[in-house]
């Protein structure tokens, strides 16, 4: 898989407060959650993110709650990865449950800059800078994240194993 | 092995593991609330499985926007008791029965020492208090746990914290668990179990057990951990409706770092906007003007968080210019405070008393903030935009430091008004 896309930075910490604030949680609808995209962030994100934009981040993108509302609402405003220093432990496992594709890299999350374009290859973790001709390599994605992966995401993975199972359905 | 890594080997069928190995474990209970079920509910029915796994072991407490605050929160309340009834689920606790989860499961004995429990909530590390693993995870897990009774885990590599030495004066578990945070940092110990231990932890109560294993999530920890004993054995007997199991750390445990703090040190805390790492003492916060109280939360509205903030409070009033806001995070402590006349209290110094819910903490209802307002609160979080408008701001502190402020209109600490 290549993605390819325009990048908005932001900074360490980002708290999944600031990507979608709990005010708008009384619904789950994903087009709703995306028009607060990383409102208390920067006000004006929701209306200048574009289909197939990235986000760069710092490191702990996603701490604080667990709120599946956050990646499912970077996924529905069109954002199509996030690349960060690091994620916080359940952005982690939500973002690949739902299948946002998400990049750790200490050396793309700092010297990417806003603005950029770059090309990320999914299936071999590299991540190329078309403006700044930069290549960066993301942190390997564990096997049993690829496997979930390809079996379309934890639902479509836990379907397979209880039918393996044989266990009424 | 660590306790940590002792209860996930039992419940993955092991003699054994290790950190940094992805397992799959038995869950011996699954939770969730109006906010993340409804996205639960809706992939548990992609799965098309007839059952849940165990119908006594799937807990949906409505706790965040109940008392439903408006049409859309009731119709996500409406979806947990819609498939509470469709799935004949034992452990759905409608409003008048209901209370904060964190506080309402382990009072109930629903949760207990030994136990591996996920739920669709951040602050589910707070039953590791009671030696059980416990950690949040995301809805479609919680989807997929639901149906099979299972969930994936990477076994995460363990951080000590020893602490010693006596407690000053008011000081209490909310002041440890800041200090710790304000130490390591928000990601300090991401993806890690923190294991909570020293004299001062083994005299320590358990509702302040209960509020440190809550905010490990603070600190980005997967679980926070305590070693049970008496005081676990005392809180747990007579509550627990299942059989439970006190797990130990070996003495050749494995642990990638050690921290150890001197308790008698450790002053009256309060985290500032908008980390809950960037901690001062409270002494040196005098001049910062407040505009609300907020007493309750998963993290201090327990009874004894309750007793505390009533006896600063007992006899003054609220400053005119605060608003101060007491919330029993469960029906049980709610009564008990009225019998023990805590509500009075609070009624008589101009506060108010609410129902039982998450309601401010997160900027949901029954105390928002406007726009350049400012709040001390019991709470777990004081991140931009937490309790209201993205220009106000959250102070987080101990319940005695919440109620001493709303007496002076400014962050105080309770010898200034007693």
């Amino acid at each position: 898989m290549i993605l390819r896309g325009k990048v908005w930075k932001f900074g360490d910490n980002i708290d999944t407060d600031a990507i979608i604030p709990a005010r708008y949680l009384n619904t789950s609808d994903p087009r709703e959650l995306a028009r607060h995209i990383m409102e208390d962030a920067d006000k004006e994100f929701p209306n200048k993110v574009k289909l197939g934009d990235m986000i760069i981040a710092g490191a702990n993108f996603g701490c604080g709650s667990s709120r599946e509302h956050a990646p499912i609402a970077i996924k529905a405003a069109g954002i199509q990865a996030v690349v960060a220093k690091s994620f916080a432990r359940i952005f982690y496992r939500n973002a690949f449950n739902i299948g946002l594709p998400i990049f750790e890299s200490e050396d793309a999350s700092e010297k990417i800059r806003e603005g950029d374009e770059i090309e990320i290859n999914a299936d071999k973790g590299i991540i190329k800078n078309i403006t700044k001709k930069e290549e960066y390599t993301a942190k390997p994605i564990p096997q049993f994240m690829q496997e979930l992966i390809s079996a379309g995401g934890l639902i479509e993975w836990t379907k397979k194993k209880l039918q393996s199972l044989k266990q009424p359905i | 092995m660590t306790i940590t890594e002792k209860i996930l080997a039992v419940h993955s069928g092991r003699k054994e593991v290790s950190p940094g190995e992805l397992i799959n474990a038995k869950v011996d209970l699954v939770l969730a609330n109006d906010i993340t079920a409804p996205i639960a509910i809706t992939e548990f029915k992609k799965i098309g499985a007839k059952n849940v796994f165990n119908k006594d072991r799937v807990a949906l407490i409505p706790d965040h926007f109940a008392p439903q605050k408006d049409i859309k929160a009731a119709e996500q309340c409406k979806m947990l008791r819609d498939f509470s009834r469709e799935y004949s689920l034992g452990l759905y606790f409608e409003v008048g029965r209901m209370g904060i989860e964190h506080a309402l499961l382990p009072e109930e004995g629903l949760v207990v020492p030994g136990d591996l429990i996920i739920g669709a909530d951040s602050h589910t590390c707070t039953y590791g208090a009671l030696g059980a693993f416990s950690t949040g995870v995301g809805s479609t897990d919680v989807a997929s746990a639901m149906a099979a009774g299972e969930c994936w885990f990477k076994v995460p590599e363990s951080m000590k914290f020893i602490y010693y030495g006596k407690l000053s004066k008011w000081v209490g578990g909310k002041d440890l668990i800041l200090h710790t945070i304000g130490d390591i940092g928000v990601d300090g110990a991401i993806y890690m179990a923190m294991e909570f231990e020293g004299e001062t932890i083994r005299t320590l109560p358990m509702h302040a057990r209960l509020t440190m294993c809550n905010m490990a999530i603070e600190a980005g920890g997967k679980n926070g951990i305590i070693v049970p004993d008496d005081i676990t054995e005392r809180y747990v007997k007579g509550r627990a409706k299942r059989g439970y199991k006190f797990y130990t750390s070996d003495k050749d445990a494995k642990y990638v770092e050690v921290k150890e703090y001197d308790c008698s040190k450790i002053p009256l805390t309060v985290s500032c906007p908008h980390l809950p790492s960037n901690i001062k003492p409270a002494a040196e916060l005098f001049e910062v003007a407040i505009d609300q109280v907020v007493i309750g939360s998963c993290t201090n509205g327990r009874i004894e968080d309750l007793r505390e903030a009533a006896e600063v409070i007992k006899g003054k009033k609220v400053n005119p210019n605060v608003r101060m806001i007491v919330i029993p995070a469960t029906q049980k402590i709610y009564l008990q405070a009225i019998k023990e006349r805590l509500v009075e209290i609070f009624i008589n110094a101009d506060a108010v008393v609410s129902t039982p819910t998450c309601g401010p903490c997160l900027g949901g209802h029954m105390g928002v903030l406007a726009k350049g307002e400012r709040a001390i609160a019991t709470t777990n979080r004081n991140f931009v935009g937490r309790m209201g408008h993205p220009e106000s701001e959250v102070y987080l502190s101990n319940p005695a430091v919440a109620a001493a402020s709303a007496v002076k209109g400014r962050i105080a600490v309770p010898e200034e008004v007693i």
